[in-house]
């Protein structure tokens, strides 16, 4: 648990143009791939620059519009990097990039081989404690057996995801023991779920918008308690929310066009902690 | 035999509360008391006496220490805290202790239990101190103690036992007692043989054990066999070995019972140490899954804690594959291992333990005991009980989770294991979970394993065991040894040096897990949840489920089985009230019951003599759960004492007619209880171990109450018979429902069979508990409580042996066509006699102000045939064989007390049969039959409330006890009402020597 968001590598991949027109999207917008871009390098620039991880570029691939949102394609913990196989049959692909890059960086590969088997990335929470795994339009019960099978070591629960994409499109870690959740009715009856099943009690931080919820936490030797979260553009509500966060070190990043196509924060990077060796 | 004393003692104590009631009951107090006295006299120090000294004295020497301040206080105040009546009391239980002589039993052995407890009641501190977990049980029920005074003597009672078993076993080892050799397969692979006495409970060995292992932290294991389904149970310290393991062999296997979250805190250096083993069996063997990472950390601390510092120029290669560091290693781990082993220098032997711990202790599965179950849906799930609560597993997925203070309530019911749920926040109301396991052995281990968890992890100091209310169903077992809490405040007490032991290797480990004689731990079943110190009562599931289910499961001869099976189901149906099969049973036992005859006798008398009565009472309301509950908890051994002391068993309370139905019974009822257990079987049953209360409390204590005195007659009957009706099926219903319904007024009723229990964790105080042994021989105490209103004195009660069986079908039938209420409205529940919905029923009968009459049916037909011989107090050995089953030996021996009056009852008109009930309970089936007759000459009502406990086990069962305690808990739950008549019925098996 101390080693929680002790993170030292990142993986993100690029933008393909195809996002533009063929990647999935629950609601019809216009994203500007360009903003998309350029949005995407600050995100880099931070988790490079300002913070100081190893960061794995993958190329984009224009056969896989969402191939972008990396998070949904591996899930890795400790040594441990579970590749996914994604709800989305376009998105399967995805993760043979995705495989080869943790396999560079020595990590304990396990694959999902059950054809039945769905899971998203942005469903499974891990709190550092134990994994929360969304039950979801991606993710079903035999993704998250898989997926508690490859990690031992933690209890796995399943939360119902009763609106959204994701688990993480309403919630995500924002410290230890700290969980930001959406303010929405779904996000709230999740919530209360998770704070039955969950072994541990977590203190909550609630935001309200619940795409303001996905944000992403680190805990760096060095930095201390580091929040990327959203800009007070998007959610200045929310943002004042974080702002109020005394021990963390913010930074808003920008995130308004891929959210067009329901990707958050978290989406865009697969983090890893790789210690000693 | 010891333990039953204690609770022989509590009786009484109840009694003398009784003396507020009726004034015939004071006579009768009156008239034990002398007798209590000279008991006392006899050689048994009268607690209320000298208490304090003697703990003080006890306390001081060895293992003393190791209690709690604070604990040895609570005893000292609860002993001091009885009121006079207690003190009073007292010296009847002395009495009742006294007469062990009287017990089946001849053997000297047995006396010398008898003296051991009289002594343990006098000074508990020794006893405590003699051995850990005796004293752990102790502690906790004179915690609850203080709480109800009366449960928790009950419990000392039995830690009395315990520990003078305990110290009896060491003392004098066996000189006419047989031995025998049994192998406990310890944590580090090796093998420990003992000698026991057959006889000794569990607690003897397992104390031999830790004091093997010179192990003080030893509330968190506990001892475990395999039983004839292979599966993992734990050895009930407080019951005897011979009775939970049957046939099996005498081997066992210490294990981690209840893994601390937090090993940390543990105090010693070896407790540490016997967990890292329990753990490594638990990863090696694949029940503890991890990793490859944690895989190799948790290796590389067990090579560092064995082999100290890695030696740069050793060949820690060569030799690390005879380590075993998970189900299945490969080289790359072994690689891994030692790497990080290479990180660990310097660290001690213990430091790298403790880190071991630090990482295991994380592990999701750590500490969860898995059950193989299936959903609503028939969905196979597992069922983990963890320190925190109940985790429900979908492959492995953990799909719920339930914490303990979420947990409402937790019972089961034949297979189906339900737990009710607080509502949240933003729900109105409880919920229920229910959960279907393999089958009712499964879900009694659930139970049991859920209750000794959520104690020992959740509570403070133990709960009391449910107390026995006029009609107690289901298993009252309740986790009776130290809480975690309990055993952290004596640990800080060790001031021992740190025991110098020996690591031994893993590698030796690894294999003698293979070979080691069933112990390892079976994935699922094995876990480790289950309650490990001493102090359960009941002991480990295995032994509960042994008992009820396993009753057939255990025996290894088809036939016994299936004598067994049906027994057990007999018990079940009248639990569970059904209709089917255990009302033939009841009512044979009530013909064959002399008890029974005597009822009629009593109750036709009283009819006369009752004037008025429209308001029936509680008979009526027991089957509804309303009023007067009779819950006869007999210990084993009363009968014997109820021979001895008659008075005692004869107390007249007056109860307050609770039911008020409105309905207007005017006749009154006979209620007869009756509680059958046929356990004829012979000692291999023990199942019957199994202590289930029944618990219908209840008898609303009406508004109006019509100043009948009920009477009590209490029948301890010990039978075998060997029940071959099913009556499984239909017990389920009555005694959840039923319970919970009834409720309203008095109090929840736990009604706990061996097929159902109840536990609610988060109130104790309603449970209720007697815990009782079942010895080889069967036992039925039935009691019968008629409210008369006219007649409030009981006259005490006259000793007279009735050598009748029969008679009491006929009672019983007769009493059904009979039957009508007064408000017209009959009901006839045939074959359901104790079901739940009777008691629905009845209550809402009782709302409706209709009364409802419910007829049980035909006796059920008995297959056995019972062949009494006997008569009074002195027992008379018969060899009697029954048909079916030639292999039992019976010996019966029946003793009839009636209160003067009871016999003026008027032949003429049978009682109506309202309802009949069946209790169960673990240890005892109790079958309670409420027959409510109206009285057409005087107008008079009458209830008779006649409880009929059956206690069947394989040795000792203390009848005095029994008897005493059956007559204290029917007076206090009627209090209005009298005891008119006690019969004790006992029949025992002879065995045969070679045998077991």
């Amino acid at each position: 648990m101390a080693s929680f968001g002790n993170f030292t590598h990142a993986i993100v991949r690029g933008i393909p143009a195809s996002l533009v027109r063929e990647a999935l999207r629950s609601s019809f917008c216009e994203v500007d791939l360009a903003a998309a871009q350029h949005q995407l390098q600050l995100h880099i620039g931070t988790l490079k620059d300002e913070l100081g991880l190893q960061v794995v570029e993958l190329l984009a691939d224009e056969s896989l519009p969402d191939c972008v949102f990396v998070e949904d394609c591996a899930v890795v913990c400790g040594d441990t990097a579970l590749i996914t196989r994604p709800g989305a049959p376009s998105r399967r692909k995805e993760t043979e990039a995705m495989k080869s890059a943790l396999q560079e960086l020595n990590l304990n590969i396990v694959e999902m081989e059950d054809d039945t088997a769905t899971l998203d990335g942005g469903d499974v929470l891990f709190t550092g404690r134990e994994f929360f795994v969304g039950l979801s339009k991606r993710t079903n019960q035999r993704g998250a057996e898989i997926l508690a099978w490859a990690f031992k070591d933690f209890p796995v629960s399943t939360l119902p995801v009763f609106e959204g994409l994701h688990l993480k499109s309403f919630c995500s870690m924002a410290g230890p023991d700290l969980i930001a959740f959406g303010s929405s009715e779904p996000a709230q009856k999740t919530l209360k779920i998770l704070q039955q099943s969950g072994n541990h009690h977590y203190n909550t931080l609630i935001l309200p918008d619940d795409a303001a919820a996905n944000c992403v936490f680190m805990n760096l030797s060095g930095k201390g308690q580091v929040l990327l979260h959203c800009t007070p553009e998007e959610y200045p509500n929310s943002a004042k929310v974080f702002e109020t966060l005394k021990d963390h070190l913010l930074f808003p990043v920008s995130n308004s066009e891929m959210s067009k196509v329901d990707g958050g924060l978290s989406c865009c990077s697969v983090l890893i902690s790789k210690t000693g060796s | 035999m010891t333990t039953e004393v204690a609770s022989e003692t509590e009786v009484k104590k109840e009694p003398e509360k009784a003396d507020e009631q009726p004034v015939a009951a004071q006579q009768q107090d009156g008239e034990e008391e002398p007798e209590q006295l000279a008991a006392v006299q006899d050689g048994v120090t009268p607690r209320a006496a000298s208490p304090h000294a003697d703990r003080k004295s006890k306390e001081a020497k060895g293992l003393s220490r190791f209690l709690p301040p604070w604990l040895k206080r609570q005893k000292s105040l609860s002993r001091t805290e009885p009121s006079e009546d207690r003190e009073d009391k007292t010296p009847t239980e002395e009495q009742q202790e006294a007469p062990p002589s009287e017990e089946a039993s001849p053997q000297e052995a047995e006396r010398d239990e008898s003296h051991s407890i009289g002594s343990a009641d006098t000074q508990p501190a020794k006893e405590e101190k003699g051995e850990g977990s005796p004293e752990r049980i102790g502690d906790g029920k004179e915690e609850e103690d203080l709480l109800e005074s009366k449960a928790g003597e009950k419990d000392e009672g039995k830690l009395l036992k315990l520990e003078a078993e305990v110290e009896k076993s060491s003392l004098k080892p066996a000189k006419k007692m047989k031995t025998v050799t049994c192998q406990v397969t310890l944590l580090d692979g090796s093998l420990l043989p003992c000698e026991l006495e057959k006889r000794v409970r569990g607690i003897v060995l397992f104390a031999k054990v830790c004091e093997h292992l010179n192990l003080l932290e030893k509330d968190y294991f506990g001892l475990c066999y395999k039983d004839h389904a292979d599966q993992k149970c734990w050895l009930d310290p407080a019951k005897e070995i011979k009775r939970q393991i049957r046939n099996c062999p005498w081997q066992f296997a210490f294990s981690v019972k209840f893994y601390p979250p937090d090993p940390s805190q543990l105090t010693e250096d070896i407790t540490r140490y016997l967990l890292c083993l329990q753990l490594r069996q638990d990863i090696a063997s694949g029940r503890l899954p991890c990793s490859f990472v944690t895989h190799s950390l948790l290796g590389s601390y067990t090579l560092q804690a064995e082999m100290g510092d890695h030696d740069p120029d050793g060949h820690c290669l060569d030799y690390i594959s005879d380590f075993q560091f998970a189900p299945s290693q490969s080289k790359e781990m072994e690689e891994k291992v030692v790497e990080l082993y290479k990180t660990h220098r310097g660290m001690s032997p213990a430091q790298a333990d403790a880190q071991f711990l630090e990482n295991a202790k994380k592990l999701s599965m750590y500490g969860v005991d898995l059950h193989h179950a299936k959903d609503s849906e028939g969905v196979d799930i597992m069922l983990g009980v963890c320190a925190n609560g109940l985790l429900i597993y979908k492959d492995r997925l953990r799909i719920n989770r339930f914490a303990w203070p979420k947990i409402l309530k937790i019972s089961y019911k034949r297979s189906n294991f339900y737990i009710k749920i607080r509502p949240g926040e933003a729900e109105q109301f409880e919920s229920s979970v229910g959960f279907k396991l393999p089958n009712h052995r499964a879900a009694k281990r659930l139970w049991k394993v859920c209750v000794e968890h959520h104690t020992f992890f959740r509570l403070v100091t133990p709960e009391q065991p449910p107390k026995a209310r006029f009609l107690t169903l289901g298993s009252k077992f309740r986790y009776s040894g130290r809480t975690q809490a309990q055993t952290r405040e004596a640990s800080t007490l060790i001031d021992r040096p740190a025991p110098h032991f020996e690591r031994c290797s893993s590698k030796r480990l690894s294999r003698s897990l293979d070979g080691a004689p069933g112990l390892g731990m079976d994935d699922q079943s094995g876990a480790p949840g289950q309650g490990l110190t001493p102090g359960a009562k009941n002991g480990r599931d295995p032994a509960l489920e042994l008992s009820s289910d396993s009753k057939d499961l255990d025996k290894t001869q088809e036939d016994v089985l299936k004598h067994q099976a049906s027994i057990s189901e007999l018990k079940r149906n009248f639990m569970e009230s059904t209709p089917e099969p255990q009302p033939s049973q009841w009512e044979k036992r009530l013909t064959a019951s002399p008890a029974t005859s005597l009822r009629l006798r009593a109750q036709a008398a009283f009819e006369e003599e009752v004037p008025s009565s429209s308001v029936l009472s509680s008979p009526v309301a027991v089957p509804t759960g309303l009023p007067a509950a009779c819950t006869t908890s007999v210990s084993a051994a009363e009968g014997d004492i109820a021979v001895g002391s008659p008075p005692a068993a004869a107390h007249v309370v007056e109860k307050a007619l609770p039911r008020a139905d409105g309905s207007s019974y005017s006749g009154s009822d006979a209620g007869k209880t009756a509680e059958d257990k046929q356990k004829s079987d012979t000692l291999e049953q023990a199942e019957v171990e199994i202590e289930e209360t029944v618990v219908i409390k209840e008898v609303r204590k009406a508004p109006k109450v019509e100043v009948t005195v009920p009477e009590v007659v209490v029948t301890i009957a010990v039978t075998e018979k060997e029940p071959e009706e099913k009556t499984g099926a239909e017990a389920e219903g009555r005694g959840d429902e039923g319970v919970t319904q009834r409720g309203s007024t008095s109090s929840d009723s736990h009604s706990e069979s061996e097929d159902e229990a109840e536990y609610r964790p988060q109130a104790p105080g309603e449970s209720i508990d007697h815990i009782k042994e079942v010895p080889e021989e069967e036992e039925e105490l039935a009691v019968e409580a008629q409210p008369l209103e006219a007649e409030p004195a009981a006259a005490p009660p006259c000793p007279t042996t009735e050598e009748q069986e029969s008679p009491l079908k006929d009672e019983a039938q007769n009493g059904h066509p009979e039957m009508q209420s007064p408000q017209g409205s009959v009901e006839e529940d045939e074959e359901d006699e104790g079901e739940p919905k009777l008691n629905g029923d009845a209550s809402r009968a009782e709302t409706e102000g209709l009364p409802q009459v419910i007829c049980c049916s035909e006796p059920p037909v008995v297959k056995t045939e019972m062949v009494t011989i006997s008569d009074t107090f002195a027992a008379q050995k018969t060899e009697i064989s029954t048909t079916e089953v030639p292999i039992v030996h019976t010996e019966t021996k029946t003793i009839t007390y009636e209160a003067a009056q009871v016999d003026g009852a008027g032949d003429g008109e049978p009682g109506v049969l309202m309802t009949a009930q069946t209790i169960t309970s673990e240890s005892l089936c109790t079958t309670t039959t409420t027959h409510i007759t109206k009285t057409l000459k005087g107008g008079v009502s009458e209830t008779r409330i006649e409880k009929r406990i059956v206690i069947s086990g394989d040795s000792d069962i203390d009848h005095d006890q029994a008897l005493a305690r059956a007559i204290k808990e029917a007076k206090e739950q009627h209090p209005d009402m009298s005891v008119t008549r006690v019969v004790v019925h006992k029949e025992t098996e002879v065995m045969e020597e070679g045998k077991d």
